[in-house]
């Protein structure tokens, strides 16, 4: 059935893409990779410096802390937009006007420039004159410039509210390419809420969950624009992620070797965890494994009924 | 067949109970659009009261920061020039991707799963990471400061998910198709473009809208990339602050109509997304 043509001319219709990359990737990365082992003072005077940038990078306490807070980050994102995605998903109203607005109101935070998200938030967390401030100052005392920890709150709770409608969008979609029969088979079956949950929805959702959870990875990981506006890594250094202190490295310092060798480092790193997140989510999937389409009314029926039969 | 019976009554006597799920979500909608009203509060309220009273509903208001927004060629330039090369940058991601997310659904070729994979890994590069090489490159092409250089560097991270977008969409038309076209005698450029485009116009309304996002909200390349004559909205708003301190009902001004653009092009991608998105894989 999943018989794709081996052909190599199909390489001509890759290559304008494979050409746009390596000017846009590649060239650049190229240049990154020269900087990272020469110490240049000025054009015309370098002086080769090996792996000396890449030790300095992986000693240097300020970097090591920055990246312990990216990881916690991401965690702390994904532990919490993933699991509200998939509810205001299932929440979301899937016939006539309702959607179409619901689609519309939950992407409205995807398109606001993350510039404007920052100075929204910045705004609204102020002690004295912002909503989120003011409301959690009447429990305790909130203050974003110098508590560390309202700090992280705070840019916890923008990046969910930012990007939990991504995943909602994804997992909703994902939702809608269920057939009708697989519910009706499942209720048929008198199956209850939560399984027809865990047996008919969660393995259909695998592939979007997977997308949601990569894209959700990186972009928290190389996460910049938001807290940088929001508290300029600050109160001290505790919401000062990676990117924030390699643009202070390459632009500020103007530090390039160090910027250079850090940015391959960061690179690598969001790499290798992609690269984990995609291996072990598509694990029995391969190698090229055929997905079953167009199935049936009964098929789909079999299936569930395994899929609970098996769970009692 | 009685099983069935009782499982359609069941069916039609959920459908008559108090609908929780549906208040549910517009309640959620309701608290997530906070922060939005917030915004827009801003841009119609008083400077000097931003900052000094806390008010949920203004007592005052002026929408001189729309006045001025638009009156202002630095403010209403920097919407144009972000406006101009997000589209081009649309269009040529798209365009770029069509060919090789077809090859990717249709054929096997030659590494094309290193290549699948190498091209996602284009979407994992912090922004940080490229400015440099990004800044001198532009420069010495004599791009830079044009909205050409931005909507070319933002293919960086376009070109890989359109491609991943649509290769999804295309793998869910059935490849019958193109063994029929071919017999009915189509050229392959005819097929492609008569025939297997409007077939995935949704993959591609999709993939459209997500381009346009994505470049659309980005500030670190498109500011280190442009100076004064293609200023992007973004970079203008992060810019802005004069000896008397921040022009917050501008700003917010600026960030409100940031918005609009994206919620008309989400407007005509709703149907789209919602349909759209079950004929992939994505």
């Amino acid at each position: 059935m999943n018989l794709k043509k081996k052909n190599n001319r199909a390489w001509f219709l890759v290559l304008p893409v494979v050409v746009v990359v390596a000017f846009t990737a590649i060239i650049p990365l190229m240049t990154v990779a020269n900087y990272s082992v020469q110490d240049i003072f000025s054009p015309t005077n370098r002086l080769y410096m090996g792996l000396d940038f890449f030790r300095q990078i992986a000693t240097d306490p300020a970097i090591i802390a920055a990246f312990q807070r990216n990881l916690v980050f991401s965690t702390q994102i994904l532990a919490i937009e993933i699991p509200l995605g998939i509810i205001i998903a299932k929440l979301m109203p899937r016939h006539g006007w309702k959607a179409a607005a619901a689609l519309v109101i939950v992407a409205i935070p995807l398109i606001i420039p993350w510039n404007v998200v920052g100075t929204t938030w910045r705004v609204l967390a102020r002690p004295d004159v912002g909503l989120l401030g003011v409301a959690i100052n009447q429990f305790r005392e909130f203050d974003i410039g110098n508590t560390p920890a309202d700090a992280w709150f705070t840019m916890v709770l923008m990046d969910v509210w930012h990007w939990t409608p991504l995943v909602a969008l994804l997992v909703y979609a994902g939702l809608r390419a269920i057939p009708d029969a697989y519910y009706q088979a499942a209720s048929i079956d008198g199956a209850s809420a939560m399984s027809v949950f865990r047996f008919v929805e969660l393995p259909k959702l695998r592939r979007v969950l997977m997308i949601a959870l990569l894209l959700r990875f990186m972009d928290s990981f190389m996460i910049y624009a938001e807290p940088y506006i929001l508290t300029g890594g600050g109160p001290g250094t505790s919401t000062e992620v990676m990117s924030i202190l390699l643009v202070v490295i390459a632009v500020i310092q103007f530090d390039l070797g160090k910027a250079a060798a850090f940015s391959l480092i960061y690179f690598l790193v969001i790499q290798i965890f992609s690269f984990i997140f995609f291996t072990v989510l598509t694990l029995d999937e391969r190698p090229g494994a055929t997905k079953k389409r167009n199935r049936t009314a009964e098929s789909a029926r079999d299936d569930v009924a395994r899929a609970i039969g098996g769970s009692r | 067949m009685t099983t069935q019976a009782i499982s359609i009554t069941r069916i039609a006597k959920v459908g008559s109970y108090f609908d929780w799920r549906s208040w549910v979500f517009w309640l959620i909608m309701a608290v997530w659009s906070i922060p939005l009203l917030w915004l827009m509060s801003m841009s119609v309220r008083y400077n000097e009261d931003i900052l000094s009273v806390f008010e949920i509903i203004p007592s005052r208001i002026s929408f001189r920061a729309y006045a001025e927004f638009f009156n202002d060629p630095l403010w209403y330039g920097a919407l144009i020039n972000s406006l101009s090369y997000t589209t081009m940058n649309m269009v040529l991601s798209v365009a770029v991707a069509l060919p090789a997310a077809y090859a990717f659904s249709r054929f096997t070729f030659s590494g094309d799963k290193h290549l699948f994979f190498w091209l996602l890994t284009n979407r994992m590069a912090p922004a940080a990471v490229f400015l440099l090489p990004f800044f001198q490159m532009y420069q010495a092409l004599g791009l830079f400061d044009t909205n050409y250089a931005v909507a070319l560097a933002h293919m960086l991270f376009n070109v890989p998910l359109a491609v991943w977008i649509l290769e999804g969409f295309m793998s869910g038309v059935p490849r019958q198709l193109d063994e029929m076209a071919e017999i009915d005698g189509y050229s392959f450029g005819r097929f492609f473009i008569t025939v297997f485009i409007p077939m995935i116009r949704a993959g591609i309304g999709v993939t459209a809208f997500f381009a346009f996002m994505f470049s659309w909200v980005e500030l670190l390349i498109a500011r280190t990339l442009t100076g004064p004559n293609a200023m992007p909205l973004a970079v203008q708003m992060a810019t802005t602050s004069s000896a008397t301190g921040l022009d917050w009902a501008l700003l917010s001004a600026a960030g409100v109509i940031a918005i609009i653009p994206g919620v008309i092009v989400i407007w005509f991608v709703r149907n789209y997304i919602a349909k759209g998105f079950a004929l992939g894989r994505v």
